[in-house]
C-alpha cells in the first residue's frame, strides 16, 4: 500500500537541514509521496526507515522483462483510470510432435507478418515450443524456434530440458517440480512460468519460489478458467495489495481453442484488453496480425497522450505528383479515418498530415496547432511546390473558415473545402472536378 | 495462508430491456458483474448476438462463404429467416442502407413494406437500423414504428439531432424499444439519455448504442467508454447510465480496408473473407470484454465464433 506524506515524514529526521534541496522535511516527504522524488535522496535517512520506504513504495506488480520485453509493471484494472504501461506479446507455437514441413511453414508465416503501424513493429515477438516427450525431438525444435531470432519460450515440466533450452521463459512450474524447475531456471538464465491447479495452489507455489529467492516469474493462467484467473489475479494484486500475485501473466489460446484460429483470436482479443501479458497462439497469419496488433496498439496507447501519425505526404489510391492533396493533422484516429475513406473513394488523393500535436482538426484549430501558417509551414518543409504539380488543395471541412488564410499564404493554389464529415469523402471525391 | 478470492457482485444491476412480443422475445442486460465475470455471480445473462441483414444486400465479391450463405435469398424477410438460422444468433438486424439518399434512397413505402414482410417472417426478434441520414431515418423509422405497432422492435438509433421525433414516435406513441446513439463519449451518452428520459420515454425502453471503431482504428476510445459506462453503472449506480448497450460491429469491421482490399490488390493478406471475420470476430471480442450487452454482426463464421467465445467463458 502507498505511503501518505505524513507516514514518510515520521520516518525522516524532521531536521529540516535542506539537504534534500526542499526547505522542509515535511516538502520533501509529500513529494516522496507522489513519487516524485525517491526516499534516499536526504542523505539522513537511517537505513532502516528506507528499508522500510522501500518496501512500502515497491509497487503492487512487478515490471519482468523476457527476452528484452518489459511485462507487468501495471498500476490499474482499467486504462482509463491512468494508463496500461507495458503492451503484451504475442507468441506463436510449435510443438515438438509437427512435422518439419509444419514448423517451417509457421515460422516462415511468422517472418512475413511484421510490418510498421504508426512508427510501431507489428510482428509476433516469440516463439513457443511445447515440447513433450520426446527429449531429443524437442531439443531440435528448440533449435529451429531459437534460429527464427525471436524470443524463445520453452513449455516443459522436464528440468533438464529447461535448464539445456536457454529459453527467455520456461514454462512448466508447479507444485510437484518447483524446486528443480526453480533449479532450472537459475542456471539457464529463464523466467520462469507457473501454474496451479487451483488459484490457492498457484498462490501457496509463487510464496516457495519467492521464499527460494526467485522473484522472476510469470504466472500461467492454465486452460479451464483462463479469464477468471486473470481476472482475479490481477484484482487482487492491484487491489487487494496481494504481491505474491503482482506478476505478469501467460495465456495459450491454442491449448483453450485447438485447431480454431478465429476463436484463438477472440481469446487474444480478450486477453489483450484484460490482463495477458504472453499471448500464446498457434499461428499468427496476417489476417489474424491485422485487426490484434492493431488492437494491441490502440488499449496500450497512453490515455494523455493522443498517437500520432509522422507528418509527410502519404499517396493514396495510387496517387502521383499531379493528384490533388487533401491536408488534415496527424492524430492517428483522424488520419486512419480519412485515409480510410479516401482508398474507398478509388480516386488518387495526396494526402498531406501536418504536425498538429496529436490532437483533432478542431482541437488542433482551436490550440492554433492547425492553422493557414501551419500548413504554408508544412508545404514549405515538405517543399511541396517542387515535390508535387497538382496545385489543388483540399482542407477539411471542420476548418472551412481557414480557406481565405490559407489562399492568401499559398498563392496559385486553388484551395477547395471537403464535407464535415469523413464518411460523405467518398462522394465527394468521386465528384471532385479539377 | 490459502488464497482466496474476492468476489464482485453490484447491488445495482444493468437495467432489462425486453425486446419484441409473444414467442419471440429476448432481454438486454439485466447483469450485476462486471463484462464477461460471470464467475462473481451465479445466472448472469450472457450478452446477445443480432446478426445484421441489408436491405440491399452485401456486396459479396471476395466474400464466398457469405453469398453462399445467403444464395437464393433474395428478398429482405429471405435473408432474415437465414440469419435467424444461426446457431447462436438472439436476433435479427434489418439494416435499411438503401433508403439513404445518397444511395439506393428507396422510399419510406417501400421500406415499410419489406419490414413487415421479414418482421412477419423472422423467427426472432428485430432490430431495425436506419441508414444515418437524419431527415430520412426520421421519417423512416416513424413509419415503420407505427407500421409494427405491438411488435415492440427495437430501434438504432436515436441521436441528438432527432431524439425528439424519434423518442415521441418509436417509443411513446408506438410503444417500441430505443437505441441512444452517441460518439463514443460517456458525457454524450448519459446527456441523450438525461434528455430522453426528461421527454418520458422510461428508462426500461432504452439501450446505448455508444459507436464503435474497427480494432486497431481508435478503439481505445471504444474500450475506455464501454469501461466507464460499465464502472458508473454499476459502481456508482448512476441510473442515466444502466442502460445496456448494443454494439453495431459490423459496419465498422467491414468498412476497415484489412476487410475491404481484394487479395488481387494485397496478396500477402491473403482471402478478403478471412480478414473480414477476423475483424469482426476481433472487434467483437474485445467489445464484449469492455461491456457490450450485443453485439450485431455480419459474417456467419463470425457469429458462430462469437457464440462460442461467450460460452468458452460462461
Ligand atoms: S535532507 Fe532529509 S533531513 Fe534534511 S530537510 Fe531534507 S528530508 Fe529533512
Amino acid at each position: 500500500m502507498a505511503l501518505k506524506g505524513l507516514d514518510i515524514f515520521k520516518l525522516t529526521p524532521k531536521t529540516n537541514c535542506k539537504d534534500c534541496g526542499n526547505p522542509t522535511c515535511m516538502a520533501f516527504s509529500m513529494k516522496v509521496a507522489q513519487g516524485a522524488i525517491s526516499a534516499d535522496k536526504c542523505p539522513h535517512m537511517s537505513p532502516e526507515a528506507l528499508a522500510k520506504l522501500s518496501e512500502a513504495t515497491e509497487p503492487p506488480m512487478k515490471t519482468i522483462d523476457v527476452g528484452g520485453h518489459k511485462l507487468g509493471g501495471e498500476t490499474v484494472l482499467l486504462r482509463h483510470e491512468k494508463t496500461f504501461v507495458n503492451r503484451n506479446v504475442f507468441s506463436v507455437k510449435l510443438r515438438a510432435d509437427m512435422t518439419d514441413e509444419e514448423i517451417d511453414s509457421v515460422l516462415e508465416e511468422l517472418k512475413a507478418v511484421d510490418y510498421e503501424r504508426i512508427n510501431e513493429r507489428m510482428y509476433a515477438e516469440c516463439v513457443c515450443v511445447e515440447c513433450g516427450e520426446d527429449k531429443a525431438r524437442a531439443a531440435e525444435v528448440i533449435e529451429k524456434a531459437r534460429s527464427s531470432g525471436r524470443v524463445l519460450i520453452v513449455k516443459t515440466r522436464d528440468a533438464e530440458l529447461a535448464a539445456s533450452a536457454k529459453a527467455a521463459l520456461i514454462l512448466g512450474a508447479d507444485a510437484s517440480n518447483w524446486e528443480a524447475m526453480n533449479g532450472a531456471a537459475k542456471t539457464a538464465g529463464s523466467v520462469l512460468g507457473v501454474s496451479g491447479a487451483s488459484l490457492a495452489e498457484l498462490h501457496d507455489t509463487v510464496e516457495k519460489l519467492e521464499a527460494a529467492g526467485n522473484k522472476n516469474l510469470v504466472l500461467d493462467l492454465g486452460t479451464g478458467d483462463a479469464f477468471k484467473r486473470a481476472v482475479q489475479i490481477r484484482r487482487a494484486a492491484l487491489k487487494d495489495g496481494d504481491r505474491t500475485f503482482g506478476y505478469p501473466s501467460v495465456v495459450d489460446t491454442a491449448a483453450i481453442a485447438p485447431g480454431d484460429p478465429v476463436l484463438q483470436s477472440q481469446l487474444a482479443a480478450l486477453f489483450v484488453c484484460r490482463y495477458g501479458s504472453v499471448i500464446i497462439m498457434d499461428r499468427m497469419s496476417y489476417a489474424q496480425a491485422l485487426p490484434l496488433f492493431g488492437l494491441r496498439q490502440n488499449i496500450f496507447t497512453d490515455p494523455q497522450k493522443p498517437m500520432k501519425v509522422a507528418p509527410g505526404i502519404y499517396p493514396i489510391n495510387g496517387a502521383g505528383p499531379d493528384s490533388p492533396c487533401a491536408v488534415t493533422v496527424d492524430f492517428a484516429l483522424t488520419y486512419f479515418v480519412v485515409s480510410g475513406e479516401l482508398e474507398r473513394s478509388g480516386m488518387p488523393v495526396n494526402l498531406c498530415i501536418t504536425d498538429a500535436g496529436g490532437y483533432s482538426v478542431l482541437t488542433s484549430w482551436a490550440a492554433g496547432k492547425f492553422s493557414a501558417n501551419s500548413i504554408s509551414a508544412f508545404f514549405a518543409e515538405q517543399d511541396i511546390e517542387n515535390k508535387l504539380t497538382t496545385r489543388t488543395l483540399i482542407l477539411p471541412g471542420k476548418v472551412a473558415v481557414l480557406k481565405g488564410e490559407v489562399e492568401n499564404k499559398l498563392p496559385g493554389w486553388n484551395v477547395l473545402v471537403a464535407p464535415n464529415e469523413a464518411v460523405q469523402l467518398v462522394k465527394y471525391m468521386r465528384e471532385l472536378k479539377i | 495462508m490459502s488464497f482466496e478470492p474476492k468476489l464482485r457482485a453490484y447491488t445495482a444491476p444493468v437495467f432489462s430491456v425486453e425486446v419484441g412480443s409473444g414467442e419471440r422475445k429476448l432481454t438486454l442486460g439485466g447483469e450485476s458483474v462486471q463484462p464477461l465475470c460471470f464467475f462473481d455471480k451465479p445466472d448472469q445473462p450472457a450478452p446477445l448476438i443480432g446478426v445484421e441483414v441489408s436491405d440491399v444486400g452485401f456486396e459479396a465479391e471476395g466474400l464466398p462463404e457469405l453469398a453462399a450463405f445467403y444464395e437464393g435469398a433474395d428478398t429482405l424477410a429471405a435473408r432474415a429467416v437465414k440469419a435467424a438460422s444461426l446457431p447462436g444468433a438472439s436476433f435479427v438486424c434489418l439494416h435499411f442502407e438503401g433508403a439513404d439518399p445518397a444511395g439506393a434512397n428507396k422510399s419510406v413505402e417501400d421500406c415499410v413494406a419489406e419490414a413487415k414482410e421479414a418482421v412477419a417472417a423472422c423467427p426472432l426478434p428485430v432490430v431495425i437500423a436506419g441508414c444515418k441520414n437524419i431527415e430520412k431515418d426520421t421519417a423512416l423509422f416513424t413509419a415503420l414504428a407505427e407500421a409494427l405497432t405491438g411488435e415492440n422492435l427495437l430501434f438504432l438509433s436515436a441521436r441528438e439531432e432527432d431524439y425528439k421525433a424519434m423518442g415521441a414516435a418509436v417509443a411513446l406513441a408506438y410503444g417500441h424499444k430505443l437505441g441512444a446513439e452517441s460518439a463514443v463519449d460517456i458525457n454524450l451518452a448519459k446527456q441523450l439519455n438525461v434528455v430522453l428520459t426528461q421527454l418520458g420515454v422510461p428508462s426500461a425502453s432504452i439501450v446505448m448504442n455508444l459507436g464503435a471503431a474497427a480494432a486497431g482504428y481508435g478503439f481505445e476510445y471504444v474500450a475506455s467508454t464501454l469501461d466507464r459506462v460499465r464502472s458508473a453503472a454499476l459502481e456508482q449506480q448512476d441510473g442515466m447510465l444502466r442502460m445496456p448497450v448494443v454494439t453495431i460491429v459490423s459496419a465498422e469491421a467491414w468498412s476497415v480496408k484489412e476487410a475491404l482490399v481484394s487479395e488481387e490488390d494485397m496478396p500477402e493478406w491473403g482471402p478478403r473473407e478471412q480478414r473480414g471475420i477476423q475483424m469482426e470476430a476481433v472487434t467483437a471480442a474485445a467489445c464484449l470484454a469492455s461491456g457490450s450487452d450485443a453485439v450485431i454482426l455480419r459474417h456467419p463464421v463470425s457469429v458462430e465464433k462469437t457464440a462460442a467465445f461467450i460460452a468458452a467463458l460462461m
